[in-house]
């Protein structure tokens, strides 16, 4: 990727566009999309800056979940199969601590101040 | 559009306030999405009455979900009557009235914003007595006999798991925390009880609170259906209604209070363990619901910012099941 800018520098310049210039000048309806656009924005940064942490983390443990190589969504959907049919018991602390570390890491790029977050992590 | 409600209005003033003329300040308020929303006065003897007119929009063929609006006003009706806190019925609509499927209410002072219900002063005194407020309410909307009431849909709970993992399927997301809530759900569906009437939504947005009151009304009846009471229950306590309060119940309660208060108003005993199963139901659902809501931007039907970040709500109801799952299985 490449630098000056980078694609975060690029996003926190229309997130201020939109919050100090753009936003000001709108009422109601637009007013509010305007701040769910910053919202997006931030979101889409955060998994830009945390996702492939977080998504290598989950790879590595779905493969020891699985017993089998392949890349996130090969694995994600192997293991949404299992739970569906019933081969794979989701209560099962591997299983159960792999959806508690994945949704935590998500929650932190999707809405990082959702009560729910601070409650499972304490 | 909003002239020719304003004289369809008018021709109807006589009907909304005793020696009723003329109508005034018309406008439309925000907030209903599936329904439009008016508000206005019509003077009278007894001076100006602020109205509130519900209405389906014209051309719209209404959500599926909906038990269309003659019916909202008959069910608000019969809960009137129960002694259940709601916006008077003034009149329901009839097609010579030239106005649509509506009907109009007296308008009621409140604030239904869950945010501030949960975090400001002013409510900082009734707050401790919501929960059981909204306990004895629901026992009053349950004991509405079901003799002489529409044909609403009946549900219990595998009908409900069944029904959105079905429009789960159709959306075409594969979350492993969705397919384990689904099969828990499934596995531990209580026996069903004879049904009763629900609300089916109510929660912060739809209760409006006054200062010294508590509840002043229960508003937007269009989901009501026969179902397990604890359903109703347990929607107020899901995590998204809470807006951040600490406490389960809407945010502002605790879990005892409203049981308690369902109780004390004439309701049958509900185990808490039965709320909680019906509230991981509802995390599940309300899951869904933003899943669609994301998918009618997908489709290109509502292209909006706010529709497509609604999405990423979906895992805010996965990280509270993955809460309640833990729990429910220590």
């Amino acid at each position: 990727m490449i630098t000056h800018p980078t694609a975060l520098e690029l996003i926190d310049a229309v997130i201020g566009f939109i919050e100090q210039r753009a936003a000001p000048q709108l009422k109601d309806r637009d007013a509010f999309h305007a701040r769910v656009a910053v919202n997006a924005l931030a979101a889409v940064r955060r998994e830009i800056e945390f996702g492939p942490a977080a998504e290598a983390a989950a790879v590595e443990r779905l493969k020891a979940i699985l017993g089998r190589d392949g890349d996130f969504i090969e694995l994600n959907e192997a293991l949404a199969a299992g739970i569906q049919d019933g081969s794979i018991d989701a209560a099962d602390p591997a299983v159960a601590a792999h959806l508690k570390a994945s949704i935590i890491d998500q929650v932190r790029i999707d809405q990082p101040n959702y009560s729910g977050l601070k409650a499972l992590t304490g | 559009m909003s002239d020719e409600l304003q004289s369809a209005l008018t021709a109807l003033a006589p009907r909304l306030a005793e020696g009723g003329t003329t109508v005034s300040d018309l406008r439309r308020l925000s907030g209903g999405a599936s329904q439009e929303l008016w508000s206005f006065e019509v003077d009278g003897a007894a001076g100006q009455r602020r109205l509130i007119l519900r209405r389906k929009p014209p051309g719209n063929p209404g959500s599926g979900n909906a038990i269309g609006l003659p019916n909202e006003a008959f069910l608000i009706q019969k809960a009137d009557q129960q002694g259940a806190p709601v916006p008077p019925i003034v009149h329901v609509c009839q097609p010579e009235d030239g106005i649509g499927e509506a009907y109009v209410m007296g308008a009621v002072e409140g604030e239904t914003l869950g945010r501030r219900i949960v975090r400001d002063e002013a409510f900082a005194s009734v707050r401790p007595k919501l929960a059981g407020q909204c306990g004895r309410i629901l026992a009053q909307i349950h004991a509405i006999p079901r003799e002489g009431l529409p044909d609403l849909p009946v549900s219990d709970a595998l009908t409900e798991i069944g029904k959105y993992e079905e429009v789960y399927r159709t959306v075409g997301a594969r979350r492993p925390i969705f397919e384990a809530a689904f099969r828990w759900l499934k596995d531990r569906a209580p026996a069903p009880v004879e049904p009763v009437l629900l609300h089916g939504d109510f929660r912060n947005g739809n209760i409006m609170f006054q200062p010294e009151v508590g509840v002043a009304a229960v508003l937007d009846w269009e989901l009501a259906h026969f179902g397990d009471p604890a359903a109703d229950l347990a929607w107020l306590c899901v995590n998204a209604w809470r807006f951040g309060g600490a406490k389960p119940v809407g945010g502002f309660g605790d879990y005892a209070d409203l049981l308690d208060g369902y109780h004390q108003g004439g309701g049958r005993e509900v185990p808490l363990e039965r709320l909680l199963y019906w509230q991981t139901l509802g995390s599940m659902k309300w899951g869904v619901m933003c899943m669609t809501m994301y998918a009618s931007f997908a489709s290109g039907a509502d292209p909006s910012v706010e529709r497509a970040m609604i999405g990423r709500r979906t895992s805010e109801n996965e990280i509270d099941l993955v809460k309640l799952l833990e729990e429910a299985n220590a």
